[in-house]
C-alpha cells in the first residue's frame, strides 16, 4: 500500500524514513501539536514549499535543467486564483478555476520557451529564464491596474475557509483536543491535502518510464538521443509539467495568504530560495524537496532570532555586528549555498543514503 | 563537428545576397536607426535617442565583453559578472565623493583627474576581485556548468550583502563631476555632454580590444583557444594563465562599466549588478557566446532599441529587449555571430 502511494520510490535509507515520517506526522497534526498561529503559518509554508521545490526538482535534479522562471510560473497560479478571486466573487469555483487557468497558462508559457531555447543548450535556457522572469515580474509591478502593482491584490475566500466559519457546534461543541474548529483549520487542511496530492503526483512522475528517461538525459544527452529519445520532447514536457505544478503550488499559497504581490511571489530571493533548498535536501532525489524545504523555512523563522541576539551581544565590536544583523541572513546564506555545492553535492538525503 | 566539404567546386560567383549575409548583422545597427528615425519622425529627438542609445549599449558592451570572452574561452558560465558591476561602481563613486574638491572645481582637467582615479580604483579593485573570485569560487568548477551556476550565483549573493553591509543598505544619489554637467545643442537637439563622453569610452574600448585580440600573440591565444582550448593547450600554451588573465581583464571592464553606468544614472545601489545582468545575458546571447563583435553589435541595438522604443511607446520598453532577443534568436539560434559550437 504504502509502497503504491510512493510508486515504488522508498527513502532507503532508515534514518531518512525516520525523519520523513517525522515530518509528515508534524505538518499532518500541526494545528493540534503546535497551536498558534505563527506555527501553524509556518507548517503551512512548508507544505506549499515542499511542492514548489520538489517541482524545481523535477527540472533540476532528473532534468539537469536550469531555470531561474521558477517563480514565474508560481507567480502564475497565485495571480490567478486573485484575478478570479477578485473579479467573480468568493466562491470554491473562482479558487478552482483561477488555479486552473493559471496551471494552464504556466505551462503553456513554458512550452513557448522551451520549444524557443531547450534545443539550443542548458546554458542559453538559464539566461534567457532569467531575462523572461525578470521581465515578467517588472511587467507584473507596472501593470498596476490588473496586478496592483507593487502593493499586490488583497482578496477574500470563500467563507467556509475564512476564521469566522465555526462548526462541529453540535458534536464536539466547537473544538477537539483544545482547538478551536474554524475555517482556518480547513484552510489548512485543504493546503495540506492539495500539497500532499501533488508530491505523490510527482513522485509518480519521476519514477514513471518518462522520469527513467530525464535521467538519462541528465547523464548524456548525446546518447539518449542515440537511442532513439527525442530530448527535446522530453525536456519540453518534463518544463511544462514542472511549471503547472508550481502554479498549483502558487494557487495554494494565495488561498492560504489571500494575499499576492510581486514579493512574495515572483521576487529573485524566493528564487535563490528554492535553489538553496533543493541544493541542501539533494538533487534528483525529490524527498530531498522535503528536508530542504523544511529545514529551510524552519530555519528563516527562528535563525534570523538568532542572529538577532548575536548582533547584539557583539554590539561593541567593528563590523561583526552589522555582518550578524537578520537583515544579513543572505549572506551567509549565499556562503552555506557554496559550501553545500563544493562539500555536500548530493544534500542531505544523498548522504543519508550513501551511509546505508 | 562540421562537415566535409563539398567535393564539386562551382565556379559560379555567388550572388549579392550570398555575399552580403556575413555582413547582415553589422547592418542591423544602421538599418535600426533608420527605423527608429521614421517611428520618431523628429530629427531632433531621434539624434538625442540615438546618443543616449549609443551610450547605453557602450556601457553594457563593455560589461557584457569580459563575460562572453570568458565563457568562448574557458566554457565557464559566471552568474556572478553582475557583482563586479556593483563592486566598481560603489569603488569608484566612493572615491569621487572623497575627491570632493576635485569633482566640485570648475576645471575641466581637475574634474577629469578625479574621474581618472575612480576609474583606476575601481578597476584595480574589481580586477583584484576577479582573480580572487576565479581562484575560491570558479576553480573547482570547471568542467561542470549546473555547479557553475549555482556557485557563481553564490558568490552574487555574497558580494552583493557585503556591500550592503560596507555601505549600508540606502541608495547613494550623487551628482556628477561639473564639466560633465549641461548638455550641448546641435539646432534643436540636446545632447548631454556625459553621453559622448561614454561613447567614445566604449569606441575606445572596443578599438583597444580589437588591436589586442587581431594583432598581438596574445589575441591570437585567445582567439584560438575560443576556436579549439585543448589544440592551444597540445601546442605548448598555458591556457589557464590566458584564462585567468582574459578573466581578470573582464572583471575590471564590469569595473569600468560599473563607474560609467552609475556616473549615468547619478544613483548606484546593491542590486545594480544584479539588474544590469540581465541586460548583459541579453547581448550575449544575441550577440553569439564567445564573440567580442557580436556582443558589440548586441549592445548597441539593445540599446538603441530601448531608447527609441521608450520615446515612442514607453509601456512597451520593458519587453523590447525579450521581443529583440526571441526575434534575433529566431532568425539566428546560435545568436548573430557564433564562436562557440554548441555543447
Amino acid at each position: 500500500m504504502i509502497r503504491t502511494l510512493l510508486s515504488g520510490d522508498l527513502p532507503r535509507s532508515r534514518v531518512l524514513a525516520l525523519l520523513l515520517a517525522v515530518i509528515l506526522t508534524c505538518l499532518a497534526f500541526a494545528p493540534f501539536l503546535f497551536p498558534g498561529v505563527r506555527t501553524v503559518d509556518t507548517a503551512a509554508r512548508i507544505c506549499i514549499f515542499i511542492v514548489l521545490v520538489a517541482s524545481y526538482d523535477l527540472l533540476l535534479g532528473y532534468g539537469g535543467i536550469v531555470s531561474f522562471a521558477h517563480t514565474m510560473f508560481f507567480g502564475m497560479g497565485a495571480y490567478g486564483v486573485a484575478l478570479t478571486s477578485t473579479h467573480m466573487g468568493r466562491g470554491f469555483d473562482a479558487l478552482a478555476i483561477g488555479s486552473i487557468t493559471g496551471a494552464a497558462l504556466a505551462a503553456v508559457l513554458a512550452l513557448l520557451i522551451g520549444l524557443f531555447s531547450l534545443r539550443v543548450r542548458a546554458i542559453f535556457f538559464a539566461m534567457i529564464t532569467l531575462a523572461v522572469a525578470s521581465a515578467v515580474a517588472v511587467l507584473v509591478s507596472q501593470l498596476s491596474g490588473l496586478t496592483g502593482g507593487e502593493d499586490g491584490l488583497t482578496f477574500k475566500i470563500p467563507r467556509e475557509l475564512g476564521p469566522a466559519f465555526k462548526f462541529g457546534k453540535e458534536t464536539f461543541d466547537g473544538a477537539l483536543f483544545g482547538v478551536k474548529l474554524n475555517g482556518k483549520l480547513l484552510t489548512y487542511y485543504l493546503i495540506f491535502g492539495g500539497s500532499a496530492l501533488l508530491f505523490l503526483a510527482l513522485l509518480r512522475v519521476v519514477n514513471s518510464p518518462f522520469g527513467r528517461v530525464l535521467q538519462a538525459i541528465r547523464e548524456n544527452d548525446f546518447r539518449a538521443e542515440a537511442i532513439g529519445y527525442k530530448v527535446v520532447y522530453y525536456r519540453v514536457t518534463a518544463t511544462c509539467l514542472s511549471a503547472a505544478i508550481a502554479a498549483l503550488s502558487g494557487s495554494l499559497y494565495a488561498i492560504w495568504l489571500r494575499y499576492v504581490g510581486p514579493d512574495t511571489t515572483l521576487s529573485m530571493t524566493i528564487m535563490i530560495d528554492i535553489l538553496l533548498m533543493v541544493v541542501i535536501g539533494g538533487m534528483g532525489t525529490i524527498y530531498g524537496a522535503v528536508i530542504g524545504a523544511t529545514l529551510f523555512v524552519l530555519a528563516q523563522n527562528y535563525l534570523q532570532n538568532l542572529m538577532g541576539v548575536l548582533s547584539s551581544m557583539t554590539e561593541g565590536l567593528p563590523l561583526l555586528p552589522e555582518l550578524l544583523s537578520p537583515d544579513r541572513w543572505l549572506l551567509w546564506l549565499g556562503v552555506l549555498f557554496i559550501l553545500s555545492v563544493y562539500f555536500f553535492p548530493s544534500g542531505v538525503v544523498g548522504r543519508l543514503r550513501g551511509q546505508r | 563537428m562540421s562537415t566535409a566539404p563539398e567535393h564539386s567546386p562551382t565556379m559560379a560567383r555567388s550572388s549579392v545576397a550570398d555575399r552580403l549575409a556575413p555582413y547582415a548583422p553589422l547592418m542591423l545597427v544602421p538599418v535600426l536607426a533608420i527605423a527608429g528615425l521614421i517611428a520618431v519622425q523628429n530629427p531632433a529627438s531621434w539624434l538625442t535617442l540615438t546618443v543616449s542609445g549609443l551610450a547605453m549599449g557602450m556601457m553594457i558592451f563593455l560589461m557584457a565583453s569580459g563575460l562572453t570572452l570568458v565563457f568562448g574561452l574557458m566554457d565557464v558560465i559566471n552568474f556572478g559578472h553582475g557583482a563586479f558591476v556593483s563592486v566598481g561602481a560603489f569603488i569608484g563613486i566612493s572615491v569621487l565623493l572623497t575627491l570632493g574638491h576635485l569633482t566640485n572645481a570648475p576645471s575641466l582637467g581637475l574634474n577629469l583627474l578625479a574621474i581618472l582615479a575612480a576609474v583606476l580604483a575601481a578597476m584595480a579593485a574589481t580586477a583584484v576581485m576577479g582573480w580572487a573570485f576565479e581562484r575560491v569560487i570558479v576553480k573547482p568548477v570547471y568542467g561542470n556548468h549546473l555547479s557553475q551556476i549555482l556557485v557563481t550565483m553564490g558568490g552574487l549573493i555574497i558580494a552583493e550583502q557585503l556591500i550592503i553591509v560596507l555601505w549600508g543598505p540606502e541608495e547613494i544619489y550623487f551628482t556628477r563631476p561639473e564639466a560633465l554637467k549641461g548638455a550641448l545643442t546641435f539646432g534643436d537637439a540636446a545632447i548631454e555632454k556625459y553621453r559622448l563622453v561614454t561613447v567614445g569610452v566604449g569606441l575606445a574600448v572596443f578599438a583597444a580590444m580589437r588591436f589586442v585580440l587581431r594583432r598581438t600573440k596574445i589575441g591570437l591565444i585567445v582567439r584560438a583557444g575560443v576556436q579549439n582550448g585543448e589544440m592551444v593547450a597540445a601546442l605548448g600554451y598555458r591556457l589557464r594563465l590566458v584564462f585567468i588573465g582574459v578573466f581578470i581583464a573582464g572583471s575590471a571592464l564590469a569595473g569600468l562599466g560599473g563607474v560609467m553606468w552609475g556616473l549615468y544614472q547619478e544613483v548606484i545601489t546593491a542590486h545594480m549588478g544584479n539588474q544590469a545582468m540581465i541586460l548583459i545575458f541579453i547581448v550575449v546571447i544575441i550577440g553569439g557566446l564567445g564573440s567580442v563583435e557580436g556582443c558589440f553589435i548586441g549592445a548597441l541595438l539593445v540599446g538603441l532599441l530601448q531608447n527609441y522604443i521608450a520615446f515612442v511607446e514607453p509601456k512597451l520598453a520593458l519587453v523590447s529587449n525579450i521581443a529583440l532577443m526571441v526575434a534575433i534568436l529566431m532568425w539566428r539560434p546560435m545568436g548573430m555571430i557564433p564562436v562557440v559550437k554548441a555543447k
